[in-house]
């Protein structure tokens, strides 16, 4: 259960109730523009109240949220996306989509995890969890941006990598550290979104660059809130706790220096205004590109070394606290 | 009534656990070993061969020729999130220290294996789970960039439930960074070996875990990307036999042999005598 979608219910009958009026007042030949006035100050209120500052579980749910914008949304709003298939070893992996695409002018090489919109969907995309051989993919994608000189821009938004037997049997473990490789040492600028769920290894193999771009109400976390409910507590149930003490929202990874930019999204979630978002994630990344692509491969590798070399909270004792 | 025939007293009944002082049971068979004489075995069990899970110190003890300079030795978590769940995050440090003598999960430095110098980092699991923080992702980092400098090569012995969650998406972080260092050392030419011990899973087996260059699991290890529960939780089906396992690995092409702890030096010897030593001339 979203429990955004659940806050929406009293706001979407209201909605529902303007639209209705709206009509009226076109086909009748009673003046409703009063009540229709006071309905939707009231709708604005309400989303206020509901979304005005949302909780981190709150936002949990609004990266979740069953209409939030999917990787491909943002990806078919680029000129002449081609999608790129397979690992060349396995299969071609639905929950990792990859291609070339124009940012504007710009000639780039794309790669997303992407969810499904309904059950079908979702189980044709495996509800965005890449097996290896999307992270296989993924790798290939990488190599061709660098040969070809053209910049990477990815999507993330997974719940994780597939926790699975095949998974194991083909190397999930081997598939996201080779990726996590090869960006790092990758001698073309790459850009990250984080659109939706940033969740764990699963979403960091498609998420080492140069910047990294977070909306607002997206999550990246170590872990799903579920799942350290029930590493910290046996208990899953406890989620909306661990949410709140994991720091995964974007203001906090902001502060931490893990996120370099974060896109506003409108009240009440990206969902309620798409294409804005959508434009206004592609806009920063091809703002970002501009500078980007001014340096020099080696200052971009080194610049990228030291973003991730000084992330950490470690201070050096002076004595030796241990009983050894 | 006649005192219950032992026959019916032993069957179901669990054998109960021996973790006193003197003796140790073996997890995997029920034996009853004598801790002296299993430390002497390097903690392999006589009856069945299984391999306990070993202290950083004593693996260390085990594979360097009997030098064994630290680096790093008084880094210590700065708990970027305080944070708190059953207890305080530095609670739960403190205790760990207590009872492994060590101040984080990992243990660093520079030694001689079997004569050839070399950089050497050896994760415990008895210390927080052998989970990554800010702490471990620096020293691995440290040993790496140190080694990438001096021209050795780097053995990394791992033991870890992966990213720690108590330091969240900055513990995340420590696999962007160790992996930075070990592409770049990689870049030099210079080999990394890693041996996965039991158990090897989430952030540790999806980051430098698996970048080694000659991946050695150790017998009988767990390795994997995700838990077992975890597994279990999501597909709801009979995981195979020996699902996980190193010897699972070594057929599904994942690991490059399965070594005895008791071959394991000679075993990385050879190796980095072969990667290292200059080539005769033709």
């Amino acid at each position: 259960m979203n429990v955004i979608v659940e806050l929406e219910k009293p706001l979407v009958e209201l909605e529902t109730k303007i639209a209705g009026l709206k009509k009226l007042n076109e086909t009748q030949r009673v003046d409703f523009s009063a009540e229709i006035a006071a309905l939707e100050e009231k709708a604005r209120q309400l989303k206020l109240e509901i979304f005005g500052n949302p909780t981190p579980w709150q936002r949990v749910h609004l990266a979740r949220h069953p209409k939030r914008p999917l990787a491909m949304d943002y990806i078919s709003a680029l000129d002449g996306f081609t999608e790129l298939h397979g690992d060349r070893g396995f299969r071609d992996d639905p929950a990792v989509v990859a291609g070339y695409a124009y940012l504007d002018d710009l000639p780039i090489f794309v790669i997303g995890e992407q969810k499904g919109r309904d059950t079908k969907d979702n189980l044709y995309r495996n509800f965005g969890m890449p097996h290896p051989e999307g992270y296989r993919k993924a790798q290939r994608i990488m190599r061709l941006a660098e040969k070809f000189r053209r910049p990477l821009v990815t999507f993330i938004d997974t719940p994780g990598a597939y926790p699975g037997i095949g998974a194991e049997e083909r190397g999930q473990s081997e598939a996201i550290a080779a990726s996590l490789k090869v960006l790092a040492g990758l001698r073309t600028p790459v850009i990250v979104n984080i659109t939706g769920e940033g969740g764990s290894g699963g979403a960091l193999a498609i998420g080492i660059g140069d910047h990294i771009i977070m909306l607002q109400h997206s999550i990246y976390s170590v872990a799903s809130p579920e799942a350290a409910a029930s590493i910290l507590w046996r208990d899953a149930s406890r989620a909306e706790e661990a949410a709140q003490r994991l720091r995964l929202t974007s203001d906090e990874l902001f502060e931490f220096g893990i996120v370099d930019e974060v896109i506003p999204e409108p009240l009440g979630g990206a969902h309620q205004d798409p294409q804005r978002v959508i434009h206004d994630t592609l806009a920063a990344d091809k703002q970002a590109l501009r500078k980007l692509l001014r340096l020099s491969q080696e200052a971009l590798v080194d610049r990228r070394y030291e973003k991730f070399r000084r992330i950490g909270a470690h201070v050096e004792l002076v004595h030796d606290t241990a009983a050894r | 009534m006649a005192p219950t025939p032992n026959w019916l007293r032993r069957r179901g009944a669990k054998p109960e656990p021996q973790n006193d002082a003197l003796w140790e049971m073996c997890p995997s068979c029920g034996e009853r070993l004598y801790k002296k004489d299993l430390a002497e075995r390097l903690w392999i069990c006589s009856r069945c061969g299984h391999h306990f899970r070993l202290h950083a110190l004593d693996r260390i003890a085990l594979l360097a020729d009997g030098d064994f300079h630290e680096l790093a030795p008084l880094l210590a978590t700065g708990d970027p999130l305080t944070w708190s769940d059953r207890m305080p995050y530095a609670n739960k440090i403190a205790g760990d220290r207590q009872k492994s003598g060590l101040l984080e999960a990992v243990v660093v430095g520079l030694c001689t294996i079997e004569g050839v110098r070399t950089g050497l980092g050896v994760m415990d699991f008895f210390f927080r789970g052998g989970t990554m923080g800010s702490v471990v992702g620096e020293k691995v980092t440290l040993l790496i960039e140190e080694c990438a400098r001096q021209r050795l090569p780097v053995v990394l012995v791992t033991a870890s439930g992966g990213a720690r969650m108590e330091e969240g998406v900055i513990a995340l972080m420590q696999l962007a960074k160790t992996t930075a260092a070990a592409e770049r050392f990689s870049a030099l030419g210079l080999p990394l070996i890693t041996v996965l011990t039991d158990p090897t899973t989430g952030g540790v087996s999806a980051s430098f875990g698996f970048q080694g260059d000659v991946i050695i699991a150790e017998t009988g290890a767990a390795i994997g990307f995700a838990g077992r529960r975890v597994i279990d939780q999501t597909i709801r089906q009979k995981l195979p036999e020996g699902f996980q396992s190193a010897e699972f690995l070594l057929e599904h092409g994942q690991v490059d042999m399965v070594v005895r702890r008791t071959e394991l030096k000679g075993a990385l010897g050879r190796l980095l005598h072969f990667l290292t030593d200059k080539a005769v001339p033709a």
